[in-house]
């Protein structure tokens, strides 16, 4: 048998069309990558951010409780909230840590659940363009002024 | 509504619709959160001004449900975990969805008092 390329069929990679156990023509599986396929593919992105969203949802569950038990039960509930009682937190590193993480993963959890929502529902691309641009501006804008918050804070401003 | 869309209706569907909406609120609620919260660079007092006001009896009961959300959020969010991870899970969502409105019932209750009960004392007297 002949090794010729037919001109119907491209060949597969790394197999002839025609051989001892193949006396037909082999036929191309319509999504066979070829060296014709361009190499970089758009990744895992939806993967990662689905497992990103488990995996921050278990650490966001234990954060968000503790802070709402903290905030709003613990002696006095949001009645004893006050610039006073933010600089007692804040100057322990350990709350400083925990409120910089829970603002981190709720910021990319929420963030990332407002794209599906928008991908779900926005119909024409425009619209999901714009509306994803203001998500991810707002989004990029509220870590970066409440990281600098936690960083700067300074309990003796005045 | 988008064509091809087809809603099965029961507890798999409305979970997911009562997910997303606490979802979408709970993030709104944290850029509003996170503003105020960055008030302390700006001065004390203008920081202890935005607070007086979360202190009040109308913003308390706005409170309550920002909990109501947060919690059922949270519960639901660990039964998507197990249906997904969990080789059992797809099988028991049902039951894990009740399990996640009775515990949700609980801390609600468990709740009331410490979140309202400083507006029922401000409206009513004591």
């Amino acid at each position: 048998m002949s090794t010729e390329t037919n001109a119907a069929v491209g060949p597969v990679e790394g197999a002839s069309l025609y051989d001892v156990d193949h006396p037909a023509p082999i036929i191309e599986p319509p999504r066979q990558r070829t060296r014709k396929t361009p190499k970089s593919t758009r990744g895992n992105f939806e993967l990662a951010a689905w497992l990103f969203m488990r995996l921050s949802g278990v650490v966001l569950v234990v954060l968000v409780i503790g802070h709402l038990l903290i905030q709003l039960v613990l002696d006095g509930g949001v009645s004893k909230i006050g610039f006073a009682f933010v600089a007692g937190r804040w100057a322990s590193p350990f709350w400083q840590v925990w409120d910089l993480a829970m603002l981190w993963l709720a910021m990319l959890h929420g963030s990332n659940g407002l794209r599906t929502v928008i991908n779900d529902y926005a119909e024409r691309a425009g619209t999901r363009l714009w509306l994803k641009g203001l998500l991810y501006t707002a989004t990029v804008f509220t870590i970066l002024l409440g990281t600098l918050v936690i960083f700067t804070f300074d309990p003796n401003i005045r | 509504m988008p064509a091809g869309t087809l809603y099965r209706g029961r507890e798999g569907m409305w979970s997911w619709v009562a997910h997303r909406v606490t979802g979408v609120l709970i993030f709104f609620f944290l850029f509003v959160h996170v503003l105020d919260t960055a008030l302390v660079r700006v001065s004390p007092e203008a920081y202890d001004e935005v607070v007086a006001t979360y202190k009040t009896p109308i913003v308390a009961l706005l409170e309550y449900g920002l909990v109501a959300a947060v919690l059922f959020h949270a519960l639901n969010g660990l039964r998507v975990i197990a249906v997904d991870f969990w080789s059992k899970g797809a099988r028991y969502q049902k039951q894990m969805l009740w399990s996640v409105v009775g515990v949700w019932l609980v801390l609600m209750v468990g709740a009331l008092y410490p979140v309202l009960g400083h507006a029922v004392r401000e409206v009513f007297g004591s």
